[in-house]
């Protein structure tokens, strides 16, 4: 066993060698017009053989460590209290969920207009993340081109203002419903695709999509994007420091106070906030509903769910174009709050990032899925120093994620029914 | 009521079914039976339209329906179980059975949204209907519990109660007493008939435990590599000598 | 005769690209074959190969080695050491632990890895381009040198030539050997392999290294063939050959060369008559057409779903 796990160990740590030294130890650099080799610093080639020797270390006695890490007790501190009968844990969750709405109304009074930013981003992500909830988390169908729909909605909005100068609200609606009709187009190619094929085939729609963005300048601004994008208004007040709009008013002038460049900030993130309470609680009646129902049963086992009268291309289409409909509601917040869009906010790893998201948070569980929109967003903002390595990270914390709690961080529970007894 | 002609499933270069014909008329149960690889399951694909017959009719009611998809024929009112349990997993049991009734339900999204009478007294209705048949397997208490962490036998018994609660006129059971224990395959007996007798429901059974084909089969359909064998009362079928080589081979 | 040499000039620099995404396709095909999944960090792979190979050059023009045919072999040679151990890494730490859970799992793993590969080279050789020297120049020109020219570099011969040689060599492997033996079994039925005493977990190892081998290959070829890396360009590479692989039918070798080319020529004709800029639709559209009709591909073998 032990020359075994030598041979091994050893293997393990020259393979850790070869994959770092060449990438890592010898930095290509420009040296005019030609290329030139320059070893690394000396710290990186120490880390290397260091990473060489703990992987060795690891892999030589792997099975005592597995071993050990098993034994430690469970850190949960909650463990062994009983769980919490139905009715009192639905209570303690309403009012927790009220008390959390509350405080995200007034708190960004009280706060930099930095960090109300950030908060509408979250919400954003929050929004595009329960919406493919719905076809990853619900309905099990692998969608790696969501990004697309959210694309949809932006562009239905800058594109409405610039040639017929659409509002905010006006275009909110139709954005929403012209990306749910994109998740109804993108259905319909795949209702007989099983698994990897049908996460292909999406994630070529989003590129397709990516692609005619780009390419179509004419109309879409190809890589240049459209500008100029309003905010929203408040019956017809607008938040800046001079009215744009004739016939609109300003807010400042309206209520007497002086302009500040929070004021707009603020409004988005309340209607942000708004949107993604909806998304959250529709789809949350709809989980409900015989529709969530059969987007799970279709996730759980085709085969049945078709043998028991389900149709396969209904359940499919509802989950999609519910889903891309709600990425419609973040693509016009989203495109509204930067005023400026381009097909570089569109790409294909955007959509990885969402369904990082749904996967982190545990499928088909809203909240866990919220948490994960949350921690995602926000901490690489925390961690500015290290935004080299933001993806790095990223990449390495999805591998992680999946290796070790493959069921999210907190997995989809089931409601409980009562019955009555039938006499 | 259920009629099969003549029916024929060619896979590439294997025939698997060759001109299988088979009846099921209403109030009576019809098993299937024969060794191993004879074609039963893909009889039963057929007839359930997973599978598209290459050649054959099948008639429901009267009415040709092969070639018809699956979920269609499941509507008309003929719903099957398989041979290794589907039950819909991460779901809870009583969840199954709603699904199940996804057809009797209100399914416009704007009903549920805003939960109109319609759409409660149909719900209603379902659970009621949900709790009754748990009740009637015996799952009642475990409501609520997840489909894949029931055991074994209550697996079996969920899966037929979510056939039932979608009203059929056929029940199709593709070897209902696989893996029980002879309690078990007893109370699986009492439970077949009593849902002849008391709900008025035809079933077509494919199925290896010969102690239960003989004790509750109105006729039996013997099929052997595809081919029809024998056909006839249990009586007829036990005594058939063609039937006796296939399973236990030239003396 | 202008005409003629223009669609020929397509279709030559379609055989060329599509050859190396046959390259790059064989290692997607082969471990959808044997494990059943998308192996996303493979095109990444390739990227590796190629910034390798780059490496090696430079290593050796800085030493002073001037020789064509030592400069191409050592890179080749430590390119495909590095892809393969690389290839091999992955398979151990994101692939086989997750192997066998529900679909999503290793495919997200697979696009993680992704992310993290694509990052790796990025930090530790920055995220621009950097030159690839072209070290096979000239070639056959056609035609009269007033109107359009074929031209046929040796760049692109070498490319045809290589990726005939690579084919060849793995089929016999595949076919003769013991390992190739095993491969087959193992792709049919894992678990009877199991119960064989074959060892699957190095069968499925040996195919991420064969597989990544070859990306290395590529990586060199078409390293010199555009001229330059960086980090990102795995990516659509990747995607394009597993379109091909696709195309090919998912699991078949003479698939993945069959769909490379295909996919190749469709390329360039587009590229050519239409516009470069829509090239990549049209990958995409035919593999969403492939997928439509005939979902196995146009090698693969009909799949009945058992019930």
């Amino acid at each position: 066993m032990a020359t075994h796990n030598l041979k091994h160990a050893l293997f393990c740590a020259i393979v850790t060698v070869v994959i770092a030294y060449p990438i890592l130890g010898l930095d290509l650099v420009a040296q005019g017009t030609q290329i030139g080799l320059e070893g690394a610093t000396p710290t990186t080639i120490i880390s290397i053989f260091l990473a060489a020797g703990i992987v060795f270390l690891f892999q030589l006695f792997r099975d005592n460590i597995m071993g050990n890490l098993g034994k430690l007790p469970k850190l949960n501190p909650l463990s062994g209290r009983e769980p919490m009968p139905a009715e009192k844990r639905a209570k303690v969750e309403a009012w927790v969920l009220t008390g959390i709405i509350v405080l995200a109304l007034f708190w960004p009074f009280v706060v930099s207009r930095g960090a109300v930013d950030l908060a509408t981003l979250v919400l954003i992500y929050i929004m595009l993340a329960l919406g493919l909830n719905v076809v990853v988390g619900l309905a099990g169908l692998l969608d790696l081109g969501y990004v697309a729909f959210y694309a949809v909605g932006a562009y239905t909005f800058a594109l409405l203002y610039q040639y017929f100068g659409f509002t905010f609200w006006m275009a909110l609606p139709i954005g929403a419903l012209l990306a749910a009709t994109f998740g109804m187009v993108l259905g319909f190619p795949v209702l007989r695709l099983r698994g990897d094929y049908l996460a292909i085939v999406t994630l070529g729609f989003g590129e397709i999509i990516r692609i005619l963005l780009n390419n179509w300048t004419a109309v879409t601004g190809g890589p240049n994007g459209i500008g100029g994008i309003p905010d929203p208004t408040l019956f017809g007040m607008e938040f800046g420091r001079r009215v744009k709009e004739e016939g609109n008013t300003s807010f400042h002038e309206t209520f007497g106070i002086a302009y500040s460049g929070e004021h707009k900030v603020i409004f988005l993130y309340l209607i942000a906030l708004v949107l993604a309470v909806i998304t959250a609680l529709v789809i949350r009646r709809l989980m409900r509903m015989p529709v969530g129902r059969a987007w799970e049963a279709l996730r759980e086992d085709e085969i049945a769910a078709r043998s028991l009268g389900l149709s396969r291309t209904a359940v499919k289409l509802s989950a999609f174009t519910i889903g891309a409909f709600f990425a419609g509601f973040a693509g016009t917040v989203f495109a509204s709050k930067q005023g400026f869009i381009s097909p570089e906010s569109f790409v294909f790893l955007e959509s990885a990032i969402i369904l990082a998201i749904v996967v982190l948070g545990g499928m088909g569980s809203q909240i866990g899925v919220i948490l994960a929109a949350v921690a995602v967003t926000i901490l690489p903002e925390l961690a500015r120093e290290f935004s080299d390595f933001r993806m790095l990270v990223f990449g390495a914390a999805m591998v992680l994620m999946m290796v070790w709690r493959p069921q999210g961080l907190m997995p989809m529970r089931r409601i409980p029914i009562a019955l009555k007894r039938q006499e | 009521m259920l009629e099969v002609q003549d029916l024929s499933m060619r896979f590439g270069g294997l025939l698997a079914v060759d001109g299988v014909s088979l009846d099921v008329q209403n109030h009576e149960i019809v098993s299937v039976i024969g060794p191993n690889g004879a074609g039963k399951t893909t009889v039963f694909n057929c007839v359930s339209g997973f599978y598209k017959p290459t050649g054959g009719k099948i008639l429901f009611e009267g009415k040709e329906v092969q070639g018809k998809p699956d979920y269609k024929i499941s509507r008309l009112g003929m719903v099957r179980t398989f041979q290794h349990v589907r039950l819909f997993g991460q779901m809870s049991v009583v969840e199954n059975l709603l699904v199940a009734q996804h057809r009797h339900l209100n399914t416009n999204l704007l009903s549920g949204l805003l939960k109109t009478p319609d759409y409660r007294s149909r719900e209603k209705r379902s659970l009621d209907k949900a709790a009754y048949w748990l009740e009637r397997v015996g799952l009642l208490e475990l409501a609520n519990r997840e489909a894949g962490n029931l055991a074994y036998g209550q697996q079996r018994r969920l899966e037929i109660a979510r056939c039932m609660v979608t009203e059929p006129k056929l029940l199709m059971l593709d070897e209902p007493a696989a893996g029980l224990n002879p309690a078990e395959t007893n109370d699986l007996n009492q439970l077949i008939m009593s849902l002849k007798e008391d709900y008025n429901v035809s079933v077509l059974l494919i199925e290896h435990d010969m102690s239960l084909v003989m004790d509750i089969s109105d006729r039996i359909t013997v099929i052997n590599q595809g081919r029809p064998l024998a056909s006839g009362t249990p009586d007829d079928v036990r005594q058939n000598d063609d039937v006796i080589k296939a399973y236990l081979g030239e003396a | 005769m202008q005409d003629l040499l223009y669609f020929s000039q397509q279709l030559v620099n379609g055989l060329t690209i599509g050859s190396t995404y046959a390259l790059i396709a064989i290692g997607y095909t082969m471990v959808y074959g044997i494990i059943g999944m998308i192996n996303f960090a493979h095109g990444e792979i390739y990227m590796i190969g190629a910034y390798t190979a780059l490496i090696a050059i430079t290593g050796l023009a800085t030493l002073g080695i001037a020789w064509l045919p030592v400069i191409l072999l050592v890179a080749l040679i430590c390119a495909v050491i590095v892809s393969s151990s690389m290839g091999w890494a992955v398979e151990r730490v994101a692939y086989r632990p997750v192997r066998g859970r529900h679909r999503l799992i290793p495919l997200i793993s697979a696009i993680g890895m992704s992310i993290f590969l694509q990052n790796y080279v990025h930090l530790a050789q920055g995220s621009r381009n950097i030159g690839f020297p072209a070290l096979i120049d000239g070639g056959f020109r056609f035609g009269a040198p007033e109107s359009f020219q074929l031209s046929l570099s040796y760049m692109q011969i070498t490319i045809f030539i290589t990726t005939l040689v690579c084919m060849t060599l793995l089929s016999l492997f595949i076919s003769r050997s013991r390992i190739g033996r095993a491969c087959r079994a193992v792709s049919q039925d894992l678990g009877m392999a199991n119960l064989l005493g074959i060892d699957t977990n190095r069968i499925i190892s040996a195919t991420f290294v064969i597989g990544a081998s070859l990306a290395a290959v590529a990586g060199l070829l078409l390293g010199m063939y555009y001229g330059s890396v960086d980090p990102l360009f795995g990516f659509i590479a990747g995607l394009k050959a597993f379109t091909a692989a696709v195309l090919g039918g998912i699991g078949s070798i003479p698939g993945a060369m069959l769909g490379g080319l295909i996919l190749g020529v469709s390329e360039s004709m587009t590229s050519g008559y239409l516009s470069g800029e829509y090239k990549d639709v049209v990958s995409f559209s035919l593999l969403i057409l492939i997928l439509l009709f005939k979902p196995t591909g146009l090698l693969g073998k009909p799949e009945v779903e058992k019930i």
